[in-house]
């Protein structure tokens, strides 16, 4: 099975080790990742900008270029997943729509216009409602049993949970699913849903740094030995607050637990 | 040719401000069949009464148009208008120039062009009217109430003590509803118990009145005075008229783990069980679903025990049919799941629970025996939070819990927060709101009491999280005033879940046509002028069925929805509506598309002997309206392809001429 893939920019230097997981186990669990051409940056750095157009206009492109593959769109990155699926929601809006189309129409290549056709899925949805986790157990060559780990969700991998559509923001399920069937106990704690402190960083490091502490302390108070997440944000945030749990990206777990290391080498 | 006369109302500024009155009662004079045309300030006073009337007389009028307001707010008056001058009370048309013109455009001109088109159709249509005359149909004088909460049981009440007999279903094992599970009412704080159950035991000593409960409507049908309805007696596997109510069957079923619903879930019942001591009826009831004689037939322990041999494993649900002449709703409301509400941790502690379950734990027939005890641990909570608004006032966009205020939780919290601190003055108590809305009488008083005297600590802001750790609950909150960010480590949270109508309204509303507004509520006939009368005839409103309300206004409703059914029981005919559906039997070729359009019931089929041109006979199939149940709806007048169909008072040929009056 063939799906576009969204890796976002910041898989290309901060958290290489996300996209390279992803794309050896998706080969191992049976689906391609296929690198959509000329991708630009989701808009998710443009979030204190006013025009309400421009910034999801690489959205929308990325999205019209799977669409017209006929494939499902698939990101990683917590914060892409977000505002493609955010932008491709707003595209089914026809005011909105209207204004991106006239937009684009003045590009060279543009051909038709685009109404928020194409399905979005975040890689552990895929990996939930396409694959299913029992697939996935099944595949498990290295269980990781005996570990106990701190699914941290942060803020933007479920909310807004009416564009997201993906599990329930105040008692999510899907990374405790997934811990489970790579063989882990998961550990929940309180802090699993709140804020890393994001991009309040730039502006403020003391605050996110509490935030960030919060969530951390939280985690190795209720046992855990290792925070995972879907976000390189909530990853820098949580080590720079000198989280003493080390915190890894669900791919990379995944990539553990399927032997896909091994499955290089030999 | 009739003599047509038009009577244009200013109805003060709401038609004058937007249409030129003076130029539509001009501009109507020149209409086929109009002989006089004047314009007036208020049609529907005495004084524009007598204008119509005078007219009459004075011209001999055979038609009257008045252009004013919607007819459902005063056809009824000009109709007597013209009765009183004597003239056919349905050779009166309204033309509709305030709701569905003055009101909704801003411009004269436009306003005023309408407004002479909307008149013009309705000349055209008086000048096709014939005079008609309804016939009559007696009224059952017996009234059904759907629902034994306090609202039902106060409106029965109130119609037996007219002298009318009544019948209560109640779906429950008894009657009670909601009011049995309070504990204290406010703003007196006195004992629900004690106020509700003399009324339940007033109830079952009536002799005018029936209870059955365990029992639930599945079918209405007929019109006002004249319902039939079919009441299905769910099998209790007791026999009602020999349990006594000793409960020693109750003591020795040994299916014991059985989540109590009376007090909801937080201990458990037998599978043979009366839901508390006061019941009514107070007769034992067997759970078909944890029975284990029911289900594999083994046990009959109840059967061995029962002294007075009441139970009977072999019972069927039992259908019983009778006539009523009026319906009254009162099928009451529930707390909301809180589902969606996981911020608040529900599905995760014990030690959160709604105001209901609050309502039990306090109670002294109630889990704790009336002791304020965490349900996980069974010790004294020393901080309580209380969580007002949840899932009341929610916006739309959330996808989740209700627009509307749910009216009562202001006061049940301030009541709760009150109690706590006067029973058990060392434990803490915090409670967050968006607004506090205590409108009604003594009601702010008490609030502030709790505020004043007992000391609850009252925090404008909401909760947004709650989370268990270490057998206590982190409650993060924000205080709107303080501007700051809180965290209350809490030992029980209580939520003020929104209320919602109860399941069995909406399929209810839908046997009984009776129509519903987004949120399930029932609708009023006029939400100020008839708030006890749904907009179908014969069937009333009582309680919270049909919005948010608390014990004193629903009593108070009840009382006004008994009273309109008295009304309705004390004639002896009703006057029917004489739009009937006809059928034309020359024209009919009995297809039966009318016969399975209706909605009613109303038209049948006959074999009917016709006599040809050529002097045979043959025999055809043609349709037949029965006019006492014919409601008039115009289903069949439109299904029907030969055009056999027609509405008396709204013929298709009347339709056709007020088109193209507004195209001319």
């Amino acid at each position: 099975m063939k799906v576009s893939y969204y890796p976002g920019c910041t898989l290309r230097n901060k958290a290489k080790e996300l996209d390279r997981c992803a794309r050896e186990c998706a080969q191992i669990l049976g689906f391609e990742l296929c690198e959509i051409e000329n991708w630009q940056c989701c808009g998710g750095a443009y979030t204190s900008s006013t025009d309400e157009i421009a910034t999801k206009l690489s959205s929308v492109r990325a999205l019209k270029a799977a669409g017209e593959l006929d494939r499902p769109l698939i990101t990683v990155c917590s914060a892409c997943h977000n505002v493609i699926k955010r932008t491709n929601l707003a595209m089914k809006e026809e005011e909105f729509a209207g204004k991106v189309n006239a937009y684009m129409a003045q590009d060279a290549d543009f051909t038709t216009p685009y109404g928020g056709e194409t399905e979005v899925y975040h890689y552990l949805e895929f990996l939930r409602d396409k694959i299913g986790f029992d697939s996935v157990k099944e595949k498990v060559k290295n269980p990781l049993t005996g570990r106990k780990i701190a699914a941290y969700y942060g803020c933007l991998l479920l909310r807004p949970s009416k564009a997201m559509a993906f599990d329930d923001p105040e008692n999510p399920t899907v990374l405790e699913d997934f811990i489970r069937a790579l063989g882990a106990e998961p550990v929940i704690y309180p802090a699993r849903n709140e804020c890393c402190g994001g991009y309040v960083v730039l502006e403020d490091k003391d605050s996110a740094k509490r935030k960030s502490a919060t969530v951390s302390e939280s985690a190795k108070g209720h046992g855990a030995d290792s925070i995972v997440t879907a976000c390189p944000l909530c990853r820098y945030n949580l080590m720079k607050s000198g989280s003493e749990l080390p915190v890894v990206y669900f791919t990379e777990l995944l990539a553990e637990a399927l032997g896909a290391k091994e499955a290089e080498n030999g | 040719m009739q003599r047509i006369g038009v009577f244009v109302c200013h109805c003060g500024t709401n038609i004058a401000g937007t249409v030129d009155v003076a130029a539509v009662s001009e501009a109507l004079k020149n209409e086929p069949g109009v002989v006089y045309s004047t314009n007036y300030q208020y049609m529907c006073s005495q004084a524009g009464q007598d204008i119509i009337k005078n007219a009459i007389a004075e011209h001999g009028l055979t038609g009257i148009v008045v252009c004013s307001c919607s007819p459902r707010m005063h056809e009824a008056t000009f109709r007597k208008t013209a009765a009183a001058a004597g003239l056919n009370s349905y050779m009166v048309e309204i033309a509709n120039i305030r709701e569905q013109c003055s009101w909704v455009h801003k411009d004269m001109k436009t306003g005023t062009e309408k407004a002479i088109i909307l008149g013009k159709a309705a000349v055209a249509k008086v000048n096709l009217n014939a005079p008609l005359t309804p016939g009559e149909s007696p009224v059952t004088k017996r009234a059904l109430v759907i629902g034994g909460g306090i609202a039902g049981i106060q409106t029965a009440l109130d119609i037996a003590d007219a002298g009318f007999p009544v019948d209560i279903v109640e779906t429950k094992p008894t009657i009670g509803g909601k009011m049995a599970q309070l504990d204290k009412t406010f703003p007196t704080l006195d004992c629900a118990a004690c106020i509700l159950t003399p009324k339940m035991v007033d109830v079952a000593q009536n002799d005018k009145i029936r209870i059955f409960s365990y029992s639930e409507v599945t079918d209405v049908k007929g019109f006002v005075g004249n319902f039939d309805v079919t009441i299905k007696r769910r099998a209790r596997y007791v026999k009602e008229d020999v349990c006594t109510g000793c409960g020693a069957c109750t003591e020795k079923c040994p299916q014991k783990k059985i989540p109590n619903e009376f007090n909801l879930g937080m201990d458990n019942r037998r599978a043979i069980y009366i839901p508390f001591a006061q019941a009514v009826p107070k007769v034992a009831t067997i759970d078909l679903d944890h029975c284990n004689m029911l289900k594999n037939g083994k046990c009959g322990v109840c059967a061995k025990v029962c002294a007075a041999g009441a139970i009977d494993y072999n019972a069927k649900d039992e259908y019983i049919e009778e006539k009523y002449g009026a319906i009254v709703a009162a099928t009451g409301f529930n707390p909301i799941s809180m589902d969606k509400f996981d911020e608040f941790a529900y599905s995760q502690s014990k030690d959160v629970i709604t105001s209901l379950e609050f309502e039990r734990l306090t109670n002294a027939a109630g889990p704790t025996g009336g002791k304020l005890l965490r349900p996980s641990d069974g010790e004294h909570p020393r901080t309580i939070v209380f969580v007002q608004c949840v899932g009341s006032r929610c916006d739309s966009c959330a996808q989740k819990g209700k627009e509307y205020c749910s009216k009562i939780c202001c006061m049940y919290t301030a009541k709760h927060a009150m109690l706590t601190r006067d029973k058990y003055p060392d434990t803490d108590v915090y409670v967050f709101y968006i607004d506090v809305r205590t409108p009604g009488k003594n009601f702010d008083e008490f609030y502030r009491r709790a505020v004043e005297e007992y000391g609850v600590h009252y925090i404008k802001g909401m909760v947004g999280k709650v989370s268990p750790e270490g057998g206590k609950l982190m409650v993060q909150a924000s205080d709107l005033i303080d501007n700051k960010q809180l965290r209350i480590e809490a030992d029980l949270v209580v939520l003020a879940a929104a209320i919602e109508p109860d399941r069995s309204a909406r399929p209810l509303a839908t046997m009984l046509t009776a129509s519903m507004d987004t949120n399930d509520f029932f609708t009023e006939a006029h939400p100020k002028l008839r708030p006890v009368e749904s907009p179908t005839a014969g069937v009333f409103l009582s309680g919270t069925c049909q919005g948010p309300k608390d014990i004193p206004e629903t009593v108070a409703q009840a009382g006004a929805a008994a009273s309109k059914v008295i009304g309705l029981l004390a004639k002896d005919k009703l006057m029917g509506n004489p739009c009937v559906a006809h059928s034309d039997e020359n024209m009919c070729n009995g297809c039966s598309t009318c016969e399975n359009v209706c909605p009613y019931g109303a038209i049948t089929y006959e074999e009917k002997e016709f006599r040809m041109p050529d002097r045979t006979t043959r025999i055809r199939r043609v349709a037949r309206v029965n006019e006492a149940v014919c409601q008039g709806c115009g289903c069949c007048t439109v299904a029907c392809m030969s055009g056999a169909m027609n509405l008396k008072g709204f013929k298709n040929e009347q339709i056709l001429a007020e088109v193209d009056a507004i195209c001319r």
